[in-house]
């Protein structure tokens, strides 16, 4: 456990490797230390990791102290990693699944320019989540915060010489900064009550210093909510994700489908005892997850772009995390945390391909037929989708969503339930219209089909894992979240898991109805009326965009407008003016006129003797 | 003999020597320059004259053959200076030899 800290070291160097060699390096070397840096980071997770689980008890935590990092009287925060069974299922995800998609990167990128550009951005990337998970305070965890953002913006505006997706990227910093702003407020007011930064000593010092609904835990709870919400574009902060797909397919994959996305679920999850302290607030979570998992659902059912449907369905998957945290479900949370970043990164990944063998295609209309050509890929779309869809037993999608919506249903939170449900009904059907129009129908484009081992490898082991397979992995959360507990659990058992296999089908078998072969059903209610007038709302992600444009894009270009030569400014603009006032008269007197200088001399001396004079004057008498 | 009072030997002295200021603060003749100079150093000549008679002290008479000296060097210089000056710039305006920009 003494090498925890290599996990965060191996993509520092990595980063920094990459961005001062930078074109110097080929590509092949590039890849070498791009893709290798992560893969030590993930052998070195897996020894810890092995390590942890025979060393220390349920429950229990490894601390490892490298250096104090700010000591300013009474507040001590150290540069100290923080293992436990929280942060070891985060590790493993982040450097699991970030070294296949990296591996997986190393392929579909190969030609493009800013190839080593692009590893450093990534590395760095990987390097800030870890310290973001592994962060033993909420000022380093703060600081990975910040680094994933800026990766995330770096990201997203990486084809940079396009104009749109330099906005998209700076759409998605400006937003998530909203967030984090509150962040902010959040952890100055848990500094301010509390004292001490230090995550552990939070969640003892925070049931002692306020009781249950207290004002001030209220206040930072609904703070760290709205960090939260931002960085997992949730409601209302939730418009940023779709932009975000302007960045390349791997990153997609691993930064806005499977790692960066959901830590708002693990900062909620980290500080667990502040939210149980604010119920309400608690409660909140889980509205703002059924309530986006529902808007996003509807938006991903009228997308054209294949990225696009996914973006949507990711966020609508968070809903089901957000959802979880929102009744207790703890583990449930974690647990769908995990599977949704195998088989959100397998689809990402597959849709990457798709677009490689359609020639940078992206707009599903335009592709179809294409199972015969990628059957393989065919396969990983179908799993993924499955997973996605929650298909009966076979994919792990369906455990980690029928845990949550069982426990949602045990909690008594009957309406998060069925919002979840409804939700579920969706997912199947725009998962499945995706399959059924990219895969099969007729052929529109010719599709070239396509190799390389880097490109199969990470395809084939995240299908493993999104089968059934991946829900034998055991998460030690043990000890660390509180467990879930409920009288009635066992009882709605059966009952929430027929429902929940039902909707599925049922989507699946109106999907297959909609969907199938020549669309006649699907065509003729998007061209009657009210499809017209619903489907362009819908695809613009139910007009969020186009509400916070007049309600605070336009008045600030506005304002700034009227302000554009800056009134404050000028006020400040007076002292250099005073100055060069000053400057000026200075500099007339030096004229380099002979008589001048004698001239004043002279008044000078007649002002000093006058002043002499008049100061004898009144105090002799 | 009559004793001429202190008061109005200053006064002469005073107007003298704000002759001689003014006059090189007028003037641009180099030449006129330097007599209002020497007119501007014998008022302060006649100042100590005019003291070292109200208290009778010698002083004020060894500090006008000092300040005599002293002009006879100041005009013999600044002759030579005049003389320079002329041949450099064919002027004898003063604010020709102005070189400052700015």
């Amino acid at each position: 456990m003494n090498f925890l800290y290599l996990t965060f070291l191996f993509p520092a160097i990595g980063f920094l490797l990459l961005a001062t060699l930078r074109t110097r390096l080929s590509e092949n070397l590039a890849a070498v230390i791009g893709v290798g840096s992560i893969g030590l980071s993930a052998l070195t997770t897996v020894y810890v990791g092995i390590d942890f689980l025979n060393n220390v008890e349920q429950g229990g935590k490894y601390v490892q102290t490298l250096w104090t990092w700010m000591h300013v009287g009474d507040f001590n925060a150290s540069f100290g990693l923080h293992l436990d069974g929280l942060s070891l299922t985060m590790l493993g995800v982040i450097t699991g699944v970030g070294f296949f998609i990296h591996l997986f990167a190393s392929w579909y990128m190969r030609g493009e320019a800013g190839y080593e550009r692009f590893f450093s951005y990534m590395n760095l990337f990987v390097a800030s989540m870890v310290l973001l998970v592994l962060g033993d305070n909420l000022g380093l965890l703060y600081l990975g915060w910040e680094g994933v953002g800026l990766c995330s913006y770096l990201l997203i505006g990486f084809y940079y010489s396009d104009r749109a997706n330099g906005e998209a990227a700076i759409k998605a910093f400006t937003v998530t900064r909203v967030g984090d702003v509150f962040m902010a407020i959040g952890i100055f007011i848990i500094f301010q009550q509390l004292g001490t930064l230090d995550i552990q000593q939070i969640l003892v010092l925070a049931p002692q210093k306020w009781s249950e609904g207290d004002p001030m835990v209220v206040a930072a709870s609904l703070m760290l909510l709205g960090g939260a919400v931002g960085k997992s574009a949730q409601l209302p902060l939730q418009t940023w994700l779709a932009d975000a797909m302007a960045g390349p397919t791997p990153v997609s994959a691993l930064i806005h489908a499977a790692t960066m996305v959901t830590a708002g679920v693990y900062l909620i999850a980290r500080t667990h005892t502040v939210f149980e302290l604010a119920p309400d607030v608690l409660l909140l979570v889980g509205v703002v997850g059924a309530i986006t998992l529902l808007i996003a659902g509807f938006s991903a059912l009228v997308q054209t772009d294949i990225k696009r449907v996914l973006a949507y369905s990711t966020m609508s998957q968070i809903g089901y995390m957000f959802l979880a945290l929102g009744v207790g479900a703890w583990d449930a949370a974690i647990f769908h945390l995990m599977t949704h970043a195998f088989f959100k990164a397998l689809l990402f990944l597959s849709a990457g391909a798709v677009i490689i063998a359609c020639h940078h295609e992206q707009n599903i209309f335009k592709m179809g037929g294409l199972w015969k050509k990628i059957p393989f890929v065919y396969a990983c779309f179908l799993v993924g989708g499955g997973a996605l869809a929650a298909f009966p037993f076979l994919t792990v999608g369906f455990f980690s969503k029928d845990a949550i919506l069982l426990q949602a249903y045990a909690s008594g939170h009957t309406n998060l339930f069925w919002a979840g449900l409804v939700g579920a009904f969706f997912t199947s059907i725009y998962t499945f219209r995706l399959i059924f129009i990219v895969f099969h129908g007729e052929e529109k484009t010719h599709a070239h089909s396509i190799h390389g081992f880097s490109y199969w490898l990470p395809l084939g082991v995240l299908l493993v894992l999104s089968t059934f397979v991946g829900s034998f992995i055991h998460q030690p959360l043990e000890g660390v979240l509180p467990a879930f507990t409920s009288a009635t659990l066992e009882e709605s058992k059966h009952f929430v898991e027929i429902l929940a296999i039902a909707t599925g089908l049922i989507g699946l078998a109106f999907a297959f109805v909609f969907f199938w072969g020549e669309r006649r059903i699907a065509k003729s209610i998007s061209e009657s009326g009210l499809g017209r007038l619903l489907s362009p709302v819908l695809r613009d992600g139910c007009g969020f965009d186009w509400l916070y444009n007049w309600l605070f894009v336009k008045p600030y270009l506005f304002i700034a407008a009227i302000n554009r030569h800056d009134a404050i400014a000028k006020l400040f603009d007076l002292i250099p003016s005073l100055a060069k006032l000053g400057n000026s008269a200075m500099s007339v007197t030096e004229n380099g006129r002979v008589r001048w200088y004698a001239t004043s001399i002279a008044l000078g001396a007649v002002l000093v003797l006058g002043a002499v004079l008049v100061l004898q004057v009144t105090f002799t008498h | 003999m009559i004793a001429i009072p202190m008061e109005q030997g200053l006064a002469v002295a005073g107007v003298l020597f704000t002759l001689g200021l003014v006059g090189v603060m007028v003037r641009r003749n180099i030449l006129f320059l330097l007599m209002c100079l020497e007119v501007m150093m014998n008022a302060a000549a006649l100042a100590f004259i005019v003291a070292g008679s109200r208290w009778g002290a010698p002083d004020g008479q060894v500090m006008f053959i000092l300040i005599l000296t002293l002009a006879a060097a100041e005009a013999s210089i600044g002759l030579a200076i005049v003389l320079q000056f002329y041949r450099r710039h064919h002027s004898l305006d003063i604010d020709v030899a102005s070189e400052m920009r700015g």
